[in-house]
């Protein structure tokens, strides 16, 4: 498989002209603006990878008067930081993404539904809104931009689950189809995108998709944010383009003891030392929303399956039997074979309970727990038994 | 998109055609192909949560939920693939590893969805440990009419939907995320302290013993056992054409000569009829319906309330206490029929028969477990005693009925008892949405004009049928000379069915925009039929087959009228006097309480 040697670039946070790409956005036509963005092959940073071109064009086929244009900003994967970063350095890139995303959809309001724990960014953000508005509006741009706050529910992060909050309903994902770009917030056509894609978008316009595609591999274009933490003497946010193998960012960021990188927080997979070299970091190996967490030797491969579990059996909406029990069972179940309650084998059980949840939840946080579950129980089982 | 379009799919490999917008599940059911549901209730919304149903797709990465997902063009589906059968088995073991399966000891037993399944998939050696952790699961039994037992609950939030979709009072909605999500009351108050109607329409539809009525099978049994107690039992109108189906009959079944030939054999003392005291309301309620359009049509009187809704239904009497605490005026004074007949029982009936109140046990059996807090309300001791002892819905009748080792079908049919065991059709058919506005109409369109209503065979078919709001209006025409200030009027009335219904009727009416007359209302979907006590399963289908049966005990009663029944002009003329009399006041008609909205 194609590997890229590691690469540091700086195009999200580099600041720029946003009046500029605003104007370029306004002169094109909604199918040149959808087009570039196809053509570019960005997927969707929050983890889930789905072409963003290809949204924008369902959404904008719908023939609603109102649509939507969702910022999810509701970053609560464990071990990522970079939406609030984002947010924090370039709000601007991010509302300008969903501007020229209105036009090209077809809506005229935009919300960003903010994570809970980022409030105090708020008065921040919505001064910055009000500069941005006056000089999109003075391109001519008609595009209104709200926030909603979360309350802390991981859940909230799944689409439909959001627009349920920001409905004012319990956070709970609805049955998909439809999908959101046929019938979203409300009933509507929405499209939702995450932060980071939101800016790439930016990026998009700015330089064309060939320069964009240029970073990257065929199947993962372009570059991405990580939120590197664990046992690493250089935690932070480092901007990569997409396609390397683990081994070379075990390289940069790994403290030479590194046994597991845990890619894709707690819905992601574990990959341990021996698969470092033939792992690749994007949509064709192992994709992530950016959160990339190293683990060394010193560290029990039992308490981290033990702490991810707590999280999704906390987290879980309860909605769902699959994700509801399934959660609880794997917990209580790692705890039984640790505490010799139950036979070691009880793990093949278990084993194959995450292979239910992966097929038979209702969304997508019930069918990911199966991830870590697996990975760290396949390539870690005597630190679970013993 | 154009409508009616035909979508073509395979369901293992058998070719079906259905219309747009159909779930797999449908599909399914037409090729007769059955797949296992629990969320799924025909009268809800799609919920897609128990994940019991999940088929594969062709060429979908995950497995779908059949309730859930739409048919589309080329469809492949595949209902019993191996992938489908672990998934399945690992949903119905989850599922039992949180629910207290005490099934020996369960209301529910051997007729619970979950146990159903069980059986199908689950037998042997459970996979996964017993997450139940009893003593975190209180049991609510504070309501007189319901009981929450949360230590068996699936969580497929049937009761939530039931509560918010079909009744919209929300007494229980989901609470808590993960492993604390719970189905909860408002603050975690107990049953009987939150806005609750006791319909009872959520343990219709719970499908395991999580929802419960209150049982009282063993008081009655007592009673009855009690040398020194005459025990009198009531049958309510709903209770005949539904009783079969937890005996073995198909729906639509009447019974009602077996039913009363099991109660004797049962060992009650007298078995009687609330059809009587469904007569004695339509006297009394009309006559106060007459009595308030004199008072506003020709006194001008401010103070008098129209629209006059019913009272006969306890579920509604609560709602409109807790949400239309203003609008109490305009329900009609009449107790429920229950009440008269408990009453009447401790004192007409006590007289009558001479016996002394004190010894006398009032049962009634109720399509309905809203009847049970009904009975114990303070204001329903007019008698001097507490006028309805008892409360059993049809089910726990059931259940007396199997205790009793009676076959029921090999039972000679009898009659009621008399005295208050006479009964019409018009009284028959208050087990039925709409059943008692056109009892209402039979007697006060005879009694204002001296001729019977301008209907084939009496029959009042505008006011019947299960749409949700019904509206009709009748002019009255040449009027006998003392009702001549109706000569002319159009009476408008409103029938609505199922709280949501009632709450669509009763905004229109405080906002000005509906001048009806007279308006019926039910808490039950269907009416008293499609009450909290009845058999379940419920579905329309179901309930459409109830509805025909008691129109078919209407059409065969000699007497069709409230007015002409013997019983009732008897009582008139031994102790009430007259319908509205001081004493008729006293005994039949009640007062109502503002409660609070949260």
């Amino acid at each position: 498989m194609e590997t890229k040697k590691i690469s540091k670039v700086d195009l999200i946070f580099e600041h720029i002209d946003p009046r500029e790409v605003l104007t370029k956005a306004y002169g094109m036509t909604r199918d040149e603006i959808i087009d570039e963005i196809l053509e570019s092959g960005l997927k969707g940073r929050g983890g889930a990878g789905f072409p963003t071109g290809m949204k924008w064009k369902l959404c904008s086929e719908e023939k609603e008067k109102t649509k939507y244009i969702i910022c999810n900003a509701d970053e609560g994967e464990p071990g990522t930081f970079k939406d609030r970063e984002i947010l924090d350095r370039v709000a601007y890139k991010v509302y300008a993404g969903m501007t020229i995303a209105g036009k090209a959809v077809g809506a005229k309001k935009g919300i960003i539904y903010l994570r809970g724990e980022y409030k105090f960014l708020l008065p921040q953000l919505r001064m910055q809104l009000d500069g941005f508005l006056k000089m999109s509006n003075e391109i001519g741009y008609d595009f209104e931009i709200d926030f909603r706050l979360g309350s802390g529910a991981y859940i909230c992060g799944e689409e439909s689950a959001l627009f349920e909050s920001i409905e004012g309903k319990r956070g709970e994902p609805r049955n998909k189809p439809p999908y959101p770009t046929h019938s979203g917030l409300f009933g509507k056509p929405t499209v939702v995108n995450n932060v980071e894609t939101l800016v790439n978008s930016v990026i998009i316009l700015k330089y064309g998709s060939k320069k964009y595609k240029q970073m990257g591999t065929m199947f993962s274009t372009g570059a991405k944010v990580f939120s590197v933490s664990g046992d690493t003497p250089i935690p932070g946010i480092y901007e990569l383009e997409l396609g390397m193998s683990l081994l070379e960012f075990v390289k940069e960021f790994g403290d030479g003891d590194t046994k597991a990188v845990q890619v894709g927080g707690a819905a992601g997979f574990c990959v341990p030392r021996k698969l470092f070299a033939s792992t690749v970091i994007g949509f064709e190996g192992v994709p992530t929303g950016g959160s990339m967490k190293l683990f060394n030797s010193s560290r029990s491969m039992y308490n981290v399956l033990h702490n991810y579990l707590e999280f999704f059996t906390e987290e879980s909406c309860g909605q769902c039997t699959p994700c509801r029990v399934g959660c609880q069972q794997l917990l209580r179940g790692v705890e039984s074979v640790k505490k010799r309650e139950s036979k070691s084998t009880y793990l093949n059980e278990l084993v194959k309970l995450a292979d239910t949840m992966k097929i038979a939840s209702k969304c997508g946080l019930g069918q990911s727990v199966g991830n870590a579950f697996k990975s760290i129980v396949e390539n870690f089982r005597e630190e679970i038994i013993y | 998109m154009k409508k009616n379009n035909i979508i073509n799919l395979t369901i293992n490999n058998q070719s079906v055609s259905v219309p747009e917008g159909s779930t797999v599940l449908q599909a399914a059911q037409k090729l007769n192909i059955h797949i296992p549901t629990l969320c799924n209730h025909d009268d809800l919304c799609v919920a897609g949560n128990c994940r019991v149903c999940v088929v594969e797709q062709k060429g979908s990465r995950v497995l779908v939920a059949a309730c859930a997902q739409p048919v589309t063009d080329g469809m492949e589906i595949m209902t019993n693939s191996l992938k489908v059968r672990n998934a399945r088995k690992h949903v119905v073991e989850l599922l039992l590893s949180e629910h207290r399966a005490d099934c020996t000891k369960c209301y529910r037993n051997q007729n619970c969805e979950l146990q159903t399944l069980a059986n199908e998939y689950s037998f042997g050696d459970h996979i996964f440990l017993d997450l139940v952790r009893e003593h975190e699961h209180l049991i609510d039994n504070t309501s007189a009419s319901i009981i929450k037992d949360d230590s068996k609950c699936i969580r497929c939030q049937r009761c939530v939907r039931t509560c918010s979709e079909l009744q919209k009072v929300s007494a229980i909605a989901v609470s808590g995320k993960g492993s604390e999500m719970k189905i909860s009351t408002f603050h975690d108050r107990p049953i009987s302290h939150v806005v609750c109607t006791n319909c009872g329409q959520c343990v219709n539809r719970c499908p395991t013993g999580a929802l419960t009525e209150k049982n009282y099978i063993d008081y009655v049994w007592d009673a009855i056992y009690d040398p020194e107690k005459h025990v009198v039992v009531q049958t309510a109108p709903a209770v005949r054409v539904s009783i079969g189906e937890d005996l073995g009959y198909d729906p639509g079944e009447r019974v009602t000569g077996k039913m009363v030939t099991a109660l004797k054999q049962l060992g009650f003392d007298s078995v009687l009829d609330t059809d009587f005291t469904a007569d004695l309301t339509i006297m009394e309620e009309g006559t106060e319906l007459l009595t308030r359009l004199k008072k506003v049509l020709v006194e001008k009187d401010k103070e008098t309330a129209l629209p006059m809704t019913t009272s006969c239904s306890p579920g509604w009497i609560k709602f409109i206490e807790h949400k239309y605490p203003e609008m109490l005026p305009n329900v009609s004074t009449c107790k429920s029929p229950q009440q008269m007949f408990g009453a009447l029982a401790k004192t007409y009936y006590a007289e009558k028969r001479g016996l002394d109140p004190e010894n006398i046990v009032s049962v009634s059996i109720m399509p309905c477990t809203a009847k049970k807090f009904e009975a114990n309300r303070p204001e329903m001791r007019d008698s001097g005693y507490k006028d309805v002892d008892y409360v059993l819905t049809t089910r726990e009748f059931a259940v007396m009925i199997k205790q009793a080792g009676i076959d029921f079908r090999t039972l000679e049919p009898t009659h009621h008892d008399s005295i208050m065991g006479e009964s019409s059709g018009a009284g028959a058919i208050f087990g039925a949405t709409g059943g008692v506005m056109e009892a209402a109409i039979r007697t006060a369109y005879e009694i204002v004009t001296g001729r019977p209503v301008p209907f084939d065979n009496l029959n009042i078919t505008p006011v019947r049928g299960m749409e949700g709001v019904k509206e009709a209006s009748l002019k009255i025409e040449k009027c006998k000379k003392e009702w001549s200030f109706l000569e002319g009027v159009e009476l408008k009335v409103a029938i609505a069915h199922g709280l949501t219904n009632a709450d669509e009727v009763m905004r229109a009416v405080s906002n000005g925009k509906a001048n009806y007359h007279f308006i019926e209302i039910m808490a039950c979907p269907g009416g008293c039929i499609g009450g909290g006590g009845q058999p379940i399963p419920t579905n329309i289908n179901i309930r459409q087959k109830r509805i025909d049966a008691i129109y078919e005990e209407d059409m065969n009663m000699p007497i069709r009228k409230s007015h002409e029944n013997p019983e009732i002009i008897q009582i008139y003329n031994d102790f009430l006097e007259k319908p509205n009399s001081h004493k008729a006041h006293e005994l039949l008609h009640t007062h109502y309480l503002e409660r609070v909205r949260y």
